[in-house]
């Protein structure tokens, strides 16, 4: 359908667009410069939005199904009816597939990156990513703990690693290169972790360090749209900032053509202190740093009041939350590769670490500097579910709301925190930048038609029922809250998707994946390299292991050619 | 002749895919690798139905593939509360649309977890689930438990593919370097090549696993000198080996599900291995019998949140193991139609269900006459998965595997035929 | 002579192998059949293959007799099948699971034969399988 968006007043950061009323012309699911109209979507008096980019949630995969399976209690809500050739489902914090992608598309979201895809079951990861509709999906291959990298790293082999870095996204159809926790996940297959970054992986002979480094050079020699993306090691532990600021250290010099790191739910990585006792903020320390160099891009993490449901890949540190909690744990141990953990989670307005994690998470949304660096996420469902976006953009336009919450939760947020003390507040180009067009040229997607609206791109667009002009989000944060909620209407591949939160057309989204160019006799060298030890050391057959095309019917392959 | 190599077995939840199949003019020849049971399910076809049936004055008429779909769509959308039961023995795309299925027409669908794993589900709920991948135990493992299963007769390969065998990275002298502990109400083959077996009293695991925790929490002295027929000393020094094990993997099965406790055992168990990780490393695994029906609790958790037993009836998934599990609804006679793919339920519900699927009508999909058969009003004979159809299966640690095809056949797939029957009951429902 | 036993149902390789082929007289010969010890067996004066007759509160089913001295003397198994689900205790208890395991029952040497697998289906409606 061709469709004509009018007189909207347009927020197009990648384009140097901003506020601008003016028209928008869609033709065979791109935009186009102008074109006879089908259809026109009266637009005067409201926000238009590239469609929401979410760089950072679990979504889809096996641990996500252990959070469903462990959790029952969280499908009681969240509860939705079949309604007319649209599906049922159910959840809150980890909602059934179907209505995370009508979610996703009511809040103005079109694209989702699933943050931690094992290598050995990204069938899985796949199968749900095709079953969730309308929005469009990538995964992200872990890596940081897997053998053949570590082996690869210590012998400093840089020219096998990059053919084998290839050759797994190829084989698991994966988007970028994830590392969580590296080196600390296969130390958990004895039952223990890593405690700093220079400390050795168990029998493999390598640092943390090293491995995130070689990952970041090999990252970059590869072309690949993203940058390396880290969970850091030593999450959620007081006085873990330290490992976060050497971590970014260490790909301080790599700078290229976009950061060389991108460093995800920096908030849980933020932490000062020694014990929960005296945990504190150290956001101004994280955010110095990253406002002083170029080489860093990051997302909140941010925490919301309330239960959840954390689950990471990081097994050793959902073990020990569950020692701290005693509710209930699942875990899954990927053979060669990767870990997970699961664990129900309440975020207690009443406790004064969870209300310093509040706070910090907004601290890095408003102190680090340049938007194009810092990007709204919650870890879904890890800090709260990706419905509570809303919320974070209220509070980070408006100091007025943020001192209301802050007198109501536990008072610690002033001692060991410092938002109290920040007047900053973000503007509507600031926030498009945080939540669709930053993300996007992080996830280099700027250049496959995602996070703008200029000829080209792809016609995935967000209306929003609130006139910049009238409207003074600092003091009328509930209109803000309101209008972020549930778009006017959703707009994706130039369809009409949802409309004032009613799902129109469940159309399929697009799996988006990265295919570097590795001449075929590196392909074969590779292969055969790790044949054998894959064999004797894997319990499934290597031609019975790689993502066949039958699980990405709707592929956006984006191939990578090296000059 | 063709040689197919690293085919996938579709029996059981060891789903191995090192089977090697020759085949000649679409005839297997030979298959190498697989145990009795795979070989026998790969190979033994003695039976099959030659086209679908509809039974007319209880007599079974061969009809066309069409007819037989009409007729069920006829009796799906004109029913108010159907069971969709099995779904083991099929692939995840099979499976997906039953659930669609269900939700269109507002029925109830299970599969043969709630008689075999249900109640480990059920303790996954209350107290989590810390497992892992079969090559995780083969690399490291060095103490291995079987509790309340029998692999050698169940799941003939896996102690040689995953756990007490191989070789593994860390296990370079494969068996020589682990230990393997069998308990058991009975001294099972499997018990009697283990390093160390212990003889449970029937329905008293519930009591041996408490006591196991007690003295794991240094409460020794309050154990009885004897626990469910078991000396104590036995217990103290089971713990200790788990203790100092270097990574310990618990194995169990329907001897611990199905007998008197049925959660509540699996929730001890678990505990105890969440209590070891305090320790060292230990994880545990259930040893899932169909080759996919941790698909289907995967497909179902996935699309409707729950992982069996849901009830569409209320226009969302509505999950309350115990009533809207097959056995429950079936035996409250709450139903109005049954319809069985990839399971055989008159084979393995209690003769009280037999009576009840005897006054419905009952659809069958299935490539091979069974018991179920003989309550069937339309029968619909389909591929076999894994040998003439292909598709995706999860083994019972969770790893998604694609089977297979290797032999060209006529027959529908589950797949296709479940793809068929959706189409004419949302046409009908509609028109 | 009566006795007090514990009855376990179960998987075996036999029935395992004979799942798909249920029509055939295999899957009578691998389920319609009770393990039982030397002693079990001496106690109620029968041998291998004799018929008996296993009772609980849920039901009773005359099956053959199958040495297997891996049992304990109180415990007799049933494969999993039409046989052991005439005796299994039907009730859920609000789980979902009938119990396969563990249900108390009596057995003796009986001369009645064992059913087929036709004659039980008819007597629960059943009709014919192809």
């Amino acid at each position: 359908m061709r469709l004509q968006i009018k007189n909207g007043v347009v927020f197009d950061p990648l384009n140097g667009i901003s506020g601008e009323v003016m028209d928008i012309f869609i033709e065979d699911g791109k935009i186009v410069e102008e074109c006879k109209a089908e259809r026109i979507i009266d637009a005067s008096g409201k926000l238009v939005f590239p469609g929401g980019i979410d760089i950072h949630a679990h979504v889809a995969g096996p641990k996500v199904t252990s959070g469903r399976i462990l959790r029952p209690e969280d499908h009681r809500i969240g509860v939705e009816k079949r309604w007319n050739g649209i599906h049922s489902g159910t959840g809150f914090s980890i909602p059934s597939t179907r209505v995370t992608g009508y979610r996703y598309a009511r809040m103005g979201y079109t694209t989702v990156i699933e943050a931690a895809m094992p290598p050995l079951e990204a069938k899985h990861t796949h199968e749900e990513m095709v079953s969730i509709p309308i929005i469009d999906n990538a995964a992200l291959t872990l890596f940081g703990n897997n053998w053949n990298v570590m082996e690869l790293v210590r012998n400093e082999d840089y020219d096998s690693l990059s053919s084998f870095i290839a050759w797994m996204l190829r084989t698991t159809k994966g988007f970028g290169v994830k590392l969580v926790n590296p080196g600390g996940v296969e130390n958990w297959g004895w039952g223990k972790d890593v405690d700093s970054i220079h400390s050795k992986v168990l029998h493999f002979d390598v640092t943390p360090a090293e491995i995130i480094r070689s990952l970041a050079i090999v990252n970059d020699r590869l072309k690949l749209p993203h940058s390396i993306h880290i969970h850091f090691n030593n999450l959620g532990h007081p006085g873990n900032y330290e490992t976060t600021l050497e971590s970014m250290k260490l790909v301080e010099d790599l700078k290229g053509e976009r950061q060389s790191m991108h460093a995800t739910h920096l908030q849980f990585h933020s932490y000062g202190g020694e014990k929960w006792k005296d945990m504190c903020s150290k956001s101004e320390e994280i955010a110095k740093y990253i406002n002083k160099h170029e080489h860093i891009t990051a997302d909140m993490g941010q925490v919301i009041f309330g239960d959840t449901t954390t689950m990471t890949s990081d097994g050793p540190m959902e073990f020990s939350l569950y020692k701290l909690s005693g509710r209930k744990w699942s875990n899954h141990d990927v053979e060669i590769e990767t870990g997970a953990g699961i664990i129900p989670v309440f975020y207690s307005s009443k406790n004064a670490v969870n209300s310093i994690q509040w706070a910090i998470g907004l601290e890095l949304g408003l102190l680090i500097e340049d938007p194009w660096k810092i990007f709204v996420s919650t870890d879904h469902p890890n800090g709260g579910s990706f419905l509570f976006y809303p919320y974070i953009i209220s509070w980070l336009m408006s100091e007025k709301r943020r001192k209301r919450t802050i007198s109501r939760i536990h008072q610690a947020v002033n001692s060991r925190a410092i938002l109290g003390s920040i007047d900053k507040e973000r503007d509507f180009n600031d926030i498009c930048i945080m939540t669709r067009s930053g993300p996007a040229r992080a996830l280099g997607l700027h250049k496959y038609g995602k996070g703008h609206l200029g000829v080209g791109a792809d016609a995935d667009i967000a209306i929003y029922d609130i006139d910049p002009k009238d409207v003074d989000p600092s003091e009328e944060s509930n209109k803000i809250l309101k209008a972020f909620r549930l778009t006017h209407c959703t707009i994706k591949g130039g369809e009409i998707v949802s409309r004032g939160g009613e799902i129109l057309s469940s159309v399929d989204g697009k799996t988006i994946w990265c295919n570097p160019y590795l001449r075929n006799d590196e392909f074969e060298k590779i292969r055969k390299r790790i044949e054998r030890k894959f064999y004797l050391n894997y319990t499934v057959s290597l031609s019975n292991y790689p993502v066949f095309d039958a699980y990405v019917p709707n592929p956006m392959e984006i191939r990578i050619e090296v000059s | 002749m063709t040689l197919h190599t690293d085919v996938v077995c579709p029996f059981c939840g060891c789903l191995c895919d090192d089977i090697a199949v020759e085949v000649e003019n679409n005839e297997i020849i030979e298959v190498k690798n697989a145990c009795e049971l795979g070989y026998s399910k790969i190979v033994n076809h003695l039976e099959r139905y030659r086209s679908p049936m509809i039974r007319e004055n209880g007599k079974l008429k061969e009809v066309s593939y069409d007819d037989a779909i009409e007729k069920i769509a006829e009796i799906l959308s004109s029913s108010k509360r159907v069971l969709y039961y099995g779904w083991s023995n099929t692939t995840c795309e099979a499976q997906k649309i039953g659930i669609h299925l269900a939700e269109l027409t507002g029925g109830v669908i299970d599969n043969t977890t709630s008689v075999c794993h249900g109640p480990s589900v059920l303790a996954i709920h209350n107290v989590g689930y810390p497992g892992t991948t079969l090559g995780q135990v083969k690399n490291r493992a060095n103490l291995i438990i079987y509790w309340g299963c029998n692999p050698l007769a169940a799941h003939p390969r896996h102690l040689s593919r995953y756990t007490t065998y191989p070789r593994g990275f860390f296990r370079q002298k494969g068996y020589e370097q682990r230990y393997l502990v069998v308990i058991d109400v009975r001294e099972t083959d499997t018990a009697k090549i283990a390093n160390k077996f212990i003889k449970v009293r029937p329905n008293s695991d519930y009591a041996v696993i408490n006591a196991l925790r007690a003295i794991l929490r240094g409460h020794e002295d309050v154990i009885p000198p004897e626990v469910g027929g078991v000396p104590k000393e036995e217990l103290v020094k089971l713990v200790e080996r788990m203790k100092s094990a270097e990574f310990g993997a618990l194995f169990f099965g329907l001897g611990l599900t199905m007998s008197r406790g049925r959660y509540k055992n699996i929730e001890n168990a678990i505990k105890l291995v969440e209590d070891l990780n305090r320790y060292t490393k230990f994880t545990l695994t259930p040893m899932r019998g169909h080759y996919n029906v941790t698909g289907f609790n995967l497909v179902c958790a996935w699309e409707t949140g729950y992982p069996y037993g849901v009830d569409f009836s209320k226009g969302y998934p509505w999950y309350n193991p115990g009533e809207t599990t097959a056995v429950d609804v079936l035996l409250r006679g709450d139903l109005d139609a049954l319809f069985v793919m990839g399971s055989d339920p008159a084979a393995n519900f209690p003769k009280e269900v037999l009576k009840k699927m005897s006054e419905i009508p009952v659809i069958l999909i299935d490539p091979f006459p069974n018991v179920t058969s003989s309550f069937a009003d339309v029968i619909v004979p389909s591929a076999i998965n894994g040998v003439e159809a292909e598709g995706t299966a999860y083994r019972m640690d969770s790893v998604p595997i694609r089977l297979r095809k290797f032999i060209e056949t006529d027959f529908l797939s589950d797949e296709e035929i479940m793809k068929r029957i959706y189409e004419s009951v949302e046409r009908r429902l509609k028109g | 002579m009566k006795r007090k036993v514990f009855l376990i149902t179960g998987r075996t390789i036999d029935q395992g192998t004979s799942l798909e082929t249920k029509t055939l007289e295999s899957y009578f010969e691998s389920a319609c059949l009770c393990e039982m010890n030397e002693k079990l067996m001496k106690e109620l004066g029968i041998q291998d293959g004799d018929a008996i007759k296993v009772m609980t509160e849920y039901g009773e089913v005359v099956v053959r007799a199958k040495r297997n001295d891996d049992n304990p003397q109180d415990v007799i198994f049933i494969p999993m099948g039409l046989w052991a689900n005439l005796v299994i205790e039907p009730h859920t208890s609000g789980t979902g699971m009938p119990g396969y395991k563990g249900v108390d029952a009596t057995v003796e040497r009986t001369e009645e034969k064992p059913k087929s697998m036709m004659e039980i289906l008819r007597e629960y409606g059943g009709g014919d399988v192809k």
